[in-house]
Parts: structure tokens; C-alpha cells; sequence
């Protein structure tokens, strides 16, 4: 099983907010996670577990404390600054306003995003070979957007804005695919067709995954592995083994045995499945 | 019909020349949404850099690009003030505001240079042409420079590095998750509007014959008054339309000036008239879309 390759290392990860203030929090304690290559990840835990913490310290908009290393492709990348390092990284934010610039057109949005790992020159941005290619790929995704380029995003709704910034993120083949609940602030119908194209990206493109979420069930539908956070640390690792079979009832209990707390969010308690009478498998 | 001539034809000029500056201006406030203050005293920076040269016999076309280059260093200053030093952007420009007042007194050595006497770019261009100087001819050479920085801003806000820039002024974060440098971007947009600033400032010094330390006061605000009065009245769409907009917000703005100057408007007056001008600007914008029932988000503060 050596030959599987890790893609990205992180070593004894901490994060500490407003050190010196009442309010010191640890975000993130002590975190050792390797993501392999081809990976799926689902994160889940409750508000102020750290999901986003981990995110953020990935795609580098802040270090960690001294002592911890992120290393990808066997490349230490603790200290390199977050634009320098988004060129492994596509992320996709849960607020569809951060991923896309309301102010520009659907086709400059994508050439920002074609351009990264790449430097930016005083190259025209927006040449007819590219809108073509981008017309391409955004008639895939059925919403027709293709034949909107010129289209000021601001106009789009929060579904549109977030294919949109899908594509963006998947665009250039980033290394690793950070998804931030990125369907939580879409309605139901939205959410699900936002989910379906991010299934559909991700196998066709065969990225790496790490996808934080809210939905205890999407958590066990979607990838090959699950990672609970509590409190700034990983308290479960499921691969897919170990994790098929298993029930949103199952991972409450193991969430509350690992954590030793009663579960006190509402967001995820109201996933709770009935009684134990109810054991079908979502 | 004489009168009216000559108002408009003046009212050309400095529209151009003072359009460059508004340029700048919209650099800053709407393409970077970085509220650059610094424009009062970038502006008669350009004006004394370029005095000084000229006055110590260098030729006024180097003065003019030197002029233009001060602008871009100061502007660079206050980009780092806010990037490197994460200061408020509009802290950052008050800062460099006054700091550049001592500055520009340093490089002149007093408050007021006489220019009269010197050799200009205006009688450059009048010396190529074989004619005098005259008003038309000012006209002339603000065309044609304001076409070139038209047409070079025109491509420059579609490369690769302009789209950036552009972003880093509607979305900073998704730029840097894109890979971008928003520290570079607005150092990159802050010096080039300066620098259009401080070459305004040198023309307008060059044409008028003299530059005081004193004659970059509101200059902000009537930058922003061109922008405002600009895309009010030619509502743009897209970057080339913007552009020309900002000018002929310009030269709206000087005509109106122009014209209350002419009517007996007391020149003390005219900052007031100014600041008055852009209030009724931005309360038209915000009363017609209270008639509208459009919901207005309360004015930011920081």
C-alpha cells in the first residue's frame, strides 16, 4: 500500500487566536493529516470545531504557530504567502460573493481564474480563443451561462454565482479542491444541483477533495474517507471502509463518545434520525 | 457668442488637463476602491518637481516625465503604508497628504516658483509647429496626450495584470485564492494614479506659468466631483466608455465652474461651490433611488 502517494502533510498543526486577549482561543490543536492523492475528504463538527481554521491554514491566509509544517508534493509550503500557494488550490467559498467579483463579467471572472499558477503578464485577458473554451465548459453545467459571458456576475443568482465559482476553482487543475460548505447558503433545489456539478467535476477532472459540510448525510454520501472535528482537533478518521455501513446515528454516538460531550449543536441534531427502530442507510 | 467660445474653449483645456488628474482619481476610488487622499498633495508635487527642473535649465519634457515619476513614488509610498504597514487606506493618504506638503515646500524652497520666463513643453510643441502659444494649441497638445493615456489605460485595464488589478478592487480575497498579489496590484494602481495626478499637475503649472504649494487644495474633491458628474451624465458601461466619461465629467465640471466664475461668483467661493457641487451629486443618486423604494445600505465609516 506504500505506493499511494501523499499529497498533502500537515505536522503538528496549531492555531491560536487573539493570544494575549481573554478570548485566546485554540482553533486548531495539534492537527497530523496526510491527504492522498485522488482522495474525497468530508469534514464535519459542530460551529467553532475548526473546519474553516483548516481550510484557511491550507490555502495559506494565515501561518500556523511556530513548530507546525504543511508540506505538498514533499514541498514544505509553511511560510509560503497565500497567493504564491494558490496555485495548488481551488477553493470554494460558502458565500458566493467571496468566490466571484460581482463588478466584472463571467468572462474576465474566468480569465482571472485561468490565469493562476501562472504569472500575469501584459497579455490581452479575455481573447476570443479563451471565451470560446470557457463557452465550452460552462455549457457542461446546463445553467446557460455560456451564452452570457458578457454578463456582469453581480446580475447572477446565488445557485449561478456558485457554479460559477466552481468552475473557477476547478478551472486550472489545482493539486487539491477546498469546498467551505460551499452549498449551505443555496436553498435545497440549488444546493443539489451545486452538489451534483461538484460530483461530476471532481470525477471527470479526477481532483483531490477536502469538503467541509454541515450535512451529516452528505458527510457519508460523498467521498472515500470522513473526518470529524471537535474543539481544533480530528476525533474520528474514517476510510471507506470503515466508514460504509455507517448511520448519522452511528457517527453522533461516536461523536459523543470520542468528544465526551452531549451534542448541544442544533444544526446537526436536527439530522438526527428518529429512534433506533430507523435503520436504513441513506 | 464670443463669451461662450471662449468659455467652452477654456473650459476644454482645463477639462483635459484637470482630467488626467480626475483619471487618477478614478483609478483609486473606483477601480481599487482604495480612497487615495494623497491627490492633494501629489498634484502640486508634480507641479513643483517639474518647476525645479525646468528653472535648473532641464529640458521641460524630462521634467514633465520626472514630474510624472514623483507622482508614482509618492503613490507607491502611500500603497506601502497601507500593504506593508496594513494602515487604513485612507489614513495611509492623509498621511502622505501631509507629509508631501513639507515635501513639495522642500523641493521648491518656497511657497510660489515663477514660470514665465522659462521654457515650457507648450513652447516646445509651438516651436515644432512653428506657431505661438495660444489656447488652441494647449487644446491641441491635450488632446492628443489625453488620446495616448486613453488608448494606453484602454488596453492596459484588459492585460492579464489590469484584470487583476480590477479584481483586487471588487474582490481582494478571490484575487489571492486566484494566485494574484493584491499588494502588487495596489501598489501597481496607487503609483499610476499619482502619477497621472503629478502630470497634471506639472502641465497645469507649465501652462499657467507658475505652481504654489497651495494650489493642490480640494483637488479630491474635484477629482471626485469629474468622476461623479461623469458617470452621472454619460452613464458608461464597459472600460473605454468609463474612461471617456471621466473626462467629460472634467470638463463639465470646469465648464460649470467656468460659468459661475462669469456669472459673479466670488472666486474665494469656489472650494465651497465645489464641495456643494458633490454633495448634490451623491444625494441626487441617493434620492433617486429612495424614489425608487430602493433599499440604501447605511455609508461605511472605516
Amino acid at each position: 500500500m506504500s505506493e499511494i502517494q501523499s499529497l498533502l502533510l500537515l505536522k503538528k498543526v496549531d492555531k491560536e487566536f487573539g493570544i494575549g486577549t481573554i478570548d485566546r482561543v485554540k482553533a486548531l490543536d495539534n492537527i497530523n493529516l496526510s491527504i492522498n492523492e485522488h482522495d474525497s475528504i468530508t469534514v464535519i463538527g459542530s460551529n467553532g470545531a475548526g473546519k474553516t481554521t483548516l481550510l484557511n491554514i491550507i490555502a495559506g491566509v494565515y501561518p500556523p504557530e511556530r513548530g507546525g509544517n504543511i508540506i505538498i508534493n514533499n514541498m514544505d509550503i509553511t511560510n509560503l504567502v497565500e497567493h504564491k500557494r494558490s496555485q495548488y488550490f481551488g477553493r470554494v467559498y460558502q458565500d458566493p460573493h467571496i468566490g466571484t467579483a460581482a463588478k466584472m463579467t463571467i468572462g474576465e471572472n474566468l480569465s482571472l481564474a485561468i490565469a493562476r499558477g501562472r504569472s500575469r503578464g501584459l497579455r490581452v485577458a479575455t481573447t476570443k480563443k479563451r471565451l470560446t473554451y470557457f463557452q465550452e465548459i460552462l455549457a457542461t453545467l446546463q445553467l446557460g451561462l455560456e451564452d452570457r459571458l458578457n454578463t456582469l456576475v453581480g446580475t447572477l443568482s446565488g445557485g449561478q454565482r456558485q457554479a460559477l465559482a466552481l468552475v473557477m476553482a476547478t478551472i486550472s487543475r489545482p493539486a487539491l479542491l477546498l469546498l467551505d460548505e460551499h452549498t449551505a447558503k443555496l436553498d435545497p433545489n440549488t444546493a443539489g444541483i451545486v452538489l451534483k456539478l461538484t460530483e461530476d467535476i471532481v470525477s471527470s477532472e479526477n481532483i483531490t477533495v477536502l469538503m467541509v459540510t454541515h450535512n451529516m448525510e452528505h458527510a457519508l454520501r460523498y467521498g472515500n474517507r470522513l473526518l470529524m472535528m471537535h474543539k481544533g482537533k480530528i476525533i474520528v478518521d474514517l476510510n471507506h471502509e470503515q466508514r460504509s455501513g455507517i448511520t448519522v446515528n452511528d457517527l453522533l454516538t461516536a461523536f459523543e463518545r470520542a468528544s465526551g460531550e452531549q451534542l448541544t449543536d442544533d444544526s446537526i441534531l436536527l439530522n438526527r434520525k428518529g429512534t433506533s427502530d430507523n435503520d436504513e442507510v441513506g | 457668442m464670443d463669451i461662450i467660445g471662449n468659455l467652452l474653449s477654456i473650459s476644454l483645456y482645463e477639462g483635459l488637463a484637470y482630467g488626467l488628474m480626475a483619471l487618477g482619481v478614478y483609478i483609486t476610488f473606483r477601480v481599487l476602491s482604495f480612497p487615495d487622499l494623497s491627490v492633494d498633495g501629489s498634484f502640486p508635487l508634480g507641479g513643483a518637481v517639474a518647476a525645479v527642473f525646468i528653472i535648473n535649465g532641464v529640458n521641460p519634457w524630462l521634467a514633465t516625465v520626472a514630474a510624472f515619476g514623483a507622482g508614482c513614488i509618492s503613490g507607491l509610498g502611500t500603497a506601502l503604508l497601507n500593504t506593508k504597514l496594513r494602515i487604513n487606506a485612507l489614513l495611509a493618504g492623509i498621511l502622505m497628504m501631509v507629509a508631501l506638503y513639507s515635501i513639495n515646500l522642500l523641493i521648491m524652497g518656497r511657497s510660489n516658483m515663477p514660470l514665465l520666463r522659462e521654457v515650457t513643453v507648450f513652447d516646445h510643441v509651438a516651436d515644432f509647429l512653428g506657431t505661438d502659444t495660444s489656447l488652441a494649441l494647449s487644446i491641441s497638445f491635450m488632446v492628443v496626450l489625453a488620446i495616448i493615456v486613453l488608448a494606453v489605460l484602454n488596453w492596459f485595464l484588459r492585460t492579464e495584470i489590469g484584470l487583476a488589478l480590477r479584481a483586487t478592487g471588487d474582490n481582494e480575497q478571490m484575487v489571492r485564492g486566484l494566485g494574484g498579489n493584491t499588494d502588487m496590484t495596489t501598489m501597481l494602481g496607487v503609483s499610476m494614479s499619482n502619477g497621472f495626478v503629478a502630470l497634471s499637475g506639472s502641465l497645469i503649472a507649465q501652462n499657467q506659468g507658475f505652481t504654489d504649494v497651495g494650489m493642490g487644495i480640494g483637488m479630491i474633491v474635484m477629482g471626485l466631483a469629474s468622476v461623479i458628474i461623469g458617470e452621472g451624465l454619460f452613464r458608461p458601461k464597459g472600460v473605454t466608455t468609463v474612461l471617456l466619461a471621466v473626462f467629460g465629467g472634467a470638463f463639465a465640471y470646469r465648464l460649470f465652474i467656468s460659468v459661475a466664475l462669469r456669472l459673479g461668483l466670488p472666486p474665494t467661493n469656489l472650494k465651497l461651490v465645489t464641495a456643494l457641487l458633490v454633495v448634490a451629486a451623491l444625494s441626487i443618486t441617493l434620492i433617486r433611488k429612495k424614489l425608487r423604494h430602493e433599499w440604501v445600505p447605511p455609508a461605511v465609516r472605516m
